[in-house]
């Protein structure tokens, strides 16, 4: 997720400090390692050009075809006559069921980081984050079978209770579909970002050196408010850039979403009604039958994702910058 | 305020090894006890004990006791957390909160007891930067990082986090170990001032800082790696680098080991 890459630095001009002289003799180990490394830098922007130039070429093309407006059609028909598609239905089906996804899997991540870092036993501490390791070695597949064979027909009791209790606000309101929705592809999307969230998160907290602890403890602070003081403060930045990452996960997640949502092309106010699709879904289940304009079609929404993904990680690293002299990396 | 710490038969572990033997001691408020011995000897274990910081390390345990005035701080039901509100602790690297300001680390032990009202903030972190002279050189710069002080400026930032709680008693942990001679003669000086509030336990491995600091100086020994460590004497910090009862105590100050 993280395209920020800096390109290496240009090594230094020869005519630098006198002690530069010493640079004819350099090693023939330092000059691979520096070509490597440089190009490796290197390589990695191509790569993301490339990417980018290939995206933006063939959506230009599908998006000079398209009849509808590309941003706000609520309709997804490139195979016409004229060509009609839009992405409004699939952006907000992704940032719906990431969005789902990040408020439940963020605080339990966090909590389980601070269990494993803080509370539990150093046994039971190790086994947790084994356990932890496992889910994120599942193939996003298997979530999708566990989802739709397991989880779906699991949910219809939750469905009924957000209904009674919360289904005045209109967003939890439930007609008694299968509960195919935004809210059970959420759910499904936090269960499978919570172990990068979890393990980013956890080294993290351990990391939090002792001394700051220990001011915290030796001021009379419980244990709690240790990791209110000292622990979370200094993670916060390591959090910030886990969710990112798990976040980068839901954006794209395909199979699983495929597997659990029942698709179309509207937009349900309602989370709890089935409808809707997100990029990568909409991508997986059409790609295979796609003509070549809808083939560019779908690469164009592609882009839309791409984009916003770029958008969602400058926005986390704006946020940990604003704060950077209170970050802790200084101390 | 200040309180006598009145210690008797106490030992410190990790886990089974046995770090101090059979330690007794009283430290009268209002003067400034300084630890001196040799590394491994169990100083700062024993002023962590004081305190109950000792048994936050893995495996730490504590037997005896430790009066603070007529409270023993071991007791059944004691609760650390309160122990520490009232001893307060300065450690041996600066160690000011880095993701807070230059304020709110000194009020950070004030909110913990729930003190929110802004004026009433405002006046102890104003009286404790005075108190550990630092205010002159941080009031217009109140809301900057503590981290971006100097290591000097740094510790008596701690200190003056660690006083701002009214603490009765002051541990400090070899607190002048990281700093420059400049940053070390104002922390001197400031521990005299303290005294007059607080009773002040430091520990120190340079002699010369016990004699100018301290009123009364316990000397810690081991007999060997591995062994536990004891405290050989404590007295009047005059009589023992002039005249120390036990032949270890002159040997250690005369340079003639540690």
């Amino acid at each position: 997720m993280d395209i920020s890459t800096k390109v290496p630095p240009t090594p230094p001009s020869s005519d630098a400090e006198p002690q530069r002289a010493a640079r004819g003799a350099t090693r023939i180990g330092d000059r691979v390692f520096l070509g490597l490394s440089r190009g490796s830098g290197i390589f990695l922007l191509v790569l993301m050009a490339a990417i980018a130039v290939f995206l933006s070429y063939r959506a230009v093309l599908a998006i000079g075809e398209d009849e509808g407006n590309f941003f706000t059609t609520f309709e997804w028909n490139p195979t016409g006559n004229p060509p009609v598609f839009g992405i409004a239905v699939l952006a907000f089906g992704t940032i719906v069921s990431s969005v789902i996804a990040m408020a439940i899997a963020v605080p339990v991540a966090v909590g389980i980081a601070l269990f494993i870092t803080h509370y539990a036993p150093r046994k039971l501490g190790g086994t947790i984050a084994y356990v932890v390791d496992l889910l994120a070695a599942v193939p996003s597949i298997v979530y999708g079978l566990w989802g739709a064979l397991v989880l779906v027909p699991q949910l219809d009791g939750l469905y009924g209770w957000l209904n009674d209790y919360l289904g005045w606000t209109g967003i939890f309101e439930w007609q008694g579909g299968a509960p195919r929705s935004m809210l059970t592809v959420g759910i499904l999307l936090a269960i499978m970002i919570l172990p990068i969230i979890t393990n980013v998160s956890r080294e993290v907290f351990r990391q939090v050196p002792q001394m700051h602890e220990e001011a915290a403890l030796a001021l009379g602070a419980t244990r709690w408010e240790v990791i209110r003081m000292a622990v979370l403060p200094f993670g916060r930045s390591g959090v910030i850039s886990a969710s990112m990452l798990g976040l980068g996960r839901a954006l794209g997640e395909t199979m699983a979403v495929a597997m659990v949502l029942s698709s179309s092309f509207e937009i349900n106010l309602s989370l709890l009604d089935p409808g809707g699709g997100t990029f990568a879904q909409n991508i997986a289940s059409k790609f295979s039958e796609a003509t070549e304009i809808g083939r560019d079609a779908l690469i164009a929404s592609g882009l839309v994702l791409f984009v916003i993904t770029l958008l969602v990680n400058g926005a986390a690293r704006l946020i940990i910058a604003r704060r950077k002299e209170f970050s802790g990396a200084n101390a | 305020m200040a309180k006598r710490i009145d210690v008797s038969g106490l030992n410190a572990y990790y886990s089974s090894f046995r770090a101090i033997e059979d330690i007794s001691m009283t430290v009268e408020p209002r003067t400034v006890t300084a630890f001196i011995g040799p590394s491994g000897c169990g100083k700062s274990t024993f002023l962590r004990t004081l305190n109950r910081m000792h048994e936050v390390t893995s495996g730490g345990r504590v037997e005896g006791k430790v009066m603070l005035d007529d409270e023993d701080l071991y007791g059944p039901g004691v609760d650390p957390v309160s122990v520490r509100r009232e001893v307060g602790m300065v450690f041996q690297r600066p160690n000011p909160f880095p993701t807070m300001s230059i304020y709110d680390n000194v009020a950070a032990g004030l909110k913990l007891v729930g003190t929110k009202k802004k004026s009433e903030l405002d006046d102890v972190v104003e009286k404790s930067l005075k108190g550990a002279n630092l205010w002159n050189e941080v009031k217009d710069r109140l809301n900057k990082p503590g981290s971006g002080l100097s290591g000097g400026q740094q510790q008596r930032l701690c200190i003056a986090r660690a006083i701002a709680v009214e603490p009765k008693v002051l541990l400090m942990d070899e607190p002048c170990s990281a700093l420059d001679p400049i940053s070390t003669l104002a922390i001197e000086d400031l521990i005299g001032e303290l005294k007059e509030r607080f009773t002040i336990v430091i520990v120190t491995h340079n002699m010369q800082q016990a004699a100018r600091v301290s009123d009364r100086t316990a000397f810690f020994n081991l007999a060997a790696v591995g062994q536990p460590g004891k405290l050989i004497e404590i007295d009047d910090t005059a009589r023992i680098f002039s005249n120390p009862s036990v032949q270890a105590t002159e040997d250690y100050i005369s340079g003639r080991f540690g």
